[in-house]
């Protein structure tokens, strides 16, 4: 990847083609995601929420972009629309090629259960349910058998490398284990993209360490990654840096240039 | 999700909180047990009226040709009462033409039936006591033996002699204390010799059927239970059921036309057979099996509100869940079928709980009772049914609450 510095978001790059030209047709699939002025209001008793004001992005295959912003950016309703939990209210969502801004409520579940894979910050694991079955879940939800889903799901914990706790239940593992059994779960379906929300807002800054080198090495292996949070250090992991304002891209660098402009010591790679 | 895996989990879910669980399906256990009971309950009084009752009243495979009905339950009406009225009398007269049409391997009687007071030298406080006059056949009939003495000879139905046999309250009551065989009961002046004591009929409902004396169709008495000339009924016993239907058509026929009755008039007699008697528990069975409903379908609807309340509950407390699940990729139908098979395992296991408690009453009212309560199998499979049923209605309106959550606000609960 070229070390370009993308000044503003309004300027001639790959990433503004790919936009422009989705105009009517579908963009290549070499785009992960292109998303053409899209807009999400709310209706909050009467006064009405921009949350997005459009927006206009383009992420490729095997990237790993930060999403940045303080709160009330729009940094999480951009999350939940990138990751099918919402629906705009005006303009284009193609994922891996195919419009969903205006599929149905069940395509729509489709979609997350094959092509996204979640993180939380709060984890979200089924209180009640051993690691492993856990990690069974989209995989109950996408019809597959009992046993491949077994197998399947301790290949994912393997990658995380907990496969020796998978019939532990999540109050007797660590902060750290449950997001990275949090992990398995997103990758057990091998989703297009990885979203991951403030994965490291519960834990403690070694652990954290910790969970940021896990993603490292999946953006490595290949996997699109897409990380939403309000913390600079955490963003500098990622290789692209996308930052909102009061619900539009105020900036869209490559790492070495935000690193740059926030003053701030890169972590070592 | 598929069906095993959805009761699966609904199986831990319910196993993981089990008092709670408990107290939910109890409502739905309760209303099957009273289903369970109820049924066995009633068949088993069913078993009881026409087994025991009616055939201590009318023997097996007969039927009697009365003036009217012994027991009129049923068309009440003014109308019918007067129509009642107006019916010939049963003649001796018509003995011979109706005995004339019947097999030869069938038995009969004619029977007179009265009230008459009593009195002995012993109990100077007379009481009316049941009078019967018989035919010899009478006997063998209604299978009634004496349990001391014996019954009438062939001679003394031939003279009509003062003979009598008599029922265990009339022993009591007239020679308390005292052999009543060889002793003297009067009735309208006149003495009649005890020559048997008749075995206990029982009683049912707390009357007695021990309060008669019964003497040869020939004797005086006859003439005090009925005008000259006629009789209350003649019984007719056929050897097996088969027969009994033709043999009952045949008596028809020359009843009708002694009668000079028309093709297209109604009957001016009564040829009542065990049927007709039970007519009257029928009418009660009736009552029974309304209360019977009434009591298993109030159980249920409690038991349902429960569900449905608790099902609002758990779908409340489990919103996150919810969300998770269908961030996964859970649809609207794989939440609504989560919490729909939930709802209906939970019932389906208290309508079995309610099996087993139904089981355990039925057994107890038999061992402490002379009910033959007995399970009866369509019992069991309807509780369980509806069983089952209900815990789906129950749980359409919480699962369909559930399956429409936002997962966005959903994720956001505590």
């Amino acid at each position: 990847m070229s070390n370009e510095t993308i000044e503003a978001p309004l300027g001639m790059t790959a990433e503004r083609q790919a936009v422009v030209a989705a105009q009517g047709a579908a963009p290549d699939k070499e785009w992960i995601i292109v998303t053409r002025g899209i807009k999400r209001e709310y209706d909050m008793g009467g006064e009405i929420v921009r949350a997005l004001r459009g927006i206009d992005l383009a992420i490729q295959r095997n990237e790993y972009v930060a999403i940045m912003g303080p709160s009330g950016s729009g940094k999480s309703t951009l999350m939940n629309v990138i990751g099918c939990l919402d629906t705009p209210n005006a303009g284009e969502y193609w994922l891996n090629g195919t419009q969903v801004s205006k599929m149905s409520d069940d395509e729509l579940a489709r979609v997350r259960n094959k092509e996204i894979g979640f993180v939380f910050q709060t984890f979200n694991l089924l209180p009640r349910a051993t690691a492993l079955h856990n990690v069974e879940l989209p995989l109950v939800y996408a019809g597959v058998s009992g046993d491949e889903r077994k197998h399947r799901a301790k290949e994912a914990l393997a990658r995380v490398q907990l496969d020796n706790r998978m019939d532990h239940r999540p109050n007797e593992l660590s902060g750290g284990q449950r997001q990275r059994v949090a992990i398995a779960r997103a990758l057990v379906n091998n989703p297009s993209i990885l979203l991951a929300d403030e994965p490291t807002g519960n834990l403690d800054s070694n652990t954290s360490e910790e969970i940021m080198r896990v993603f490292e090495s999946l953006a490595n292996q290949g996997q699109t990654v897409i990380m939403v949070t309000h913390e600079p250090e955490i963003a500098s992991h990622a290789r692209r840096v996308v930052v909102l304002r009061d619900g539009l891209i105020a900036s869209d660098d490559r790492r070495s240039s935000f690193v740059e402009k926030l003053g701030i010591s890169a972590p070592a790679l | 999700m598929p069906f095993l895996e959805a009761v699966r989990l609904a199986l831990q879910t319910i196993w993981v909180q089990k008092l709670k669980s408990f107290f939910t399906l109890l409502g739905v256990m309760i209303g099957v047990t009273f289903l369970i009971a109820v049924v066995s309950i009633i068949g088993g009084m069913n078993r009881y009226m026409s087994d025991e009752l009616v055939g201590k009243i009318i023997a097996i495979n007969s039927f009697e040709l009365r003036q009217r009905p012994s027991i009129n339950i049923g068309d009440n009406s003014e109308e019918h009462r007067r129509e009642l009225r107006r019916r010939p009398p049963i003649r001796e007269a018509d003995i011979e033409p109706v005995t004339a049409v019947l097999p030869p391997d069938v038995r009969w009687a004619a029977v007179g039936i009265g009230f008459l007071p009593a009195e002995s030298k012993y109990q100077l406080r007379p009481k009316p006591v049941r009078v019967y006059t018989v035919t010899s056949d009478y006997f063998d009939i209604k299978r009634m033996a004496p349990v001391k003495g014996r019954l009438f000879s062939p001679q003394e139905y031939a003279h009509g002699s003062n003979v009598i046999v008599i029922g265990q309250d009339v022993a009591t009551y007239y020679f308390a204390g005292l052999e009543p065989i060889g002793r003297e009961l009067i009735v309208k002046g006149l003495p009649y010799s005890v020559v048997g004591i008749m075995e206990s009929q029982g009683s049912v409902f707390g009357q007695s059927f021990d309060q008669f004396i019964i003497a040869p169709h020939t004797s005086p008495l006859n003439r005090l239970v009925n005008p000259h000339g006629v009789i209350n009924s003649v019984m007719i016993q056929t050897p097996s059921s088969g027969g009994m239907i033709s043999t009952m058509e045949n008596v028809r026929e020359v009843m009708r036309v002694r009668h000079h009755l028309r093709p297209n008039q109604k009957d001016d007699f009564e040829l009542q057979t065990s049927d007709s008697a039970l007519e009257f528990w029928n009418k009660i069975k009736g009552y029974l099996v309304m209360a019977g409903v009434a009591l298993p379908a109030i159980g249920l609807i409690v038991g349902a509100i429960v569900i449905m309340n608790i099902m609002l509950v758990a779908v409340a407390e489990r919103t996150r869940e919810i969300g998770i699940r269908k961030a996964l990729g859970a649809r609207r139908r794989d939440i609504m079928s989560q919490f729909l098979v939930e709802s209906a395992t939970l019932s389906t296991v208290g309508a079995a709980l309610g099996v087993a408690t139904g089981f355990g009453f039925a057994k107890i009212i038999s061992l402490m009772s002379p009910l033959p309560a007995a399970v009866e199998l369509w019992s069991v499979i309807v509780g369980i049914s509806i069983g089952a049923g209900v815990g789906i209605v129950a749980g359409v309106y919480p699962a369909s609450r559930a399956s429409r959550l936002d997962p966005i606000t959903a994720l956001r609960q505590e």
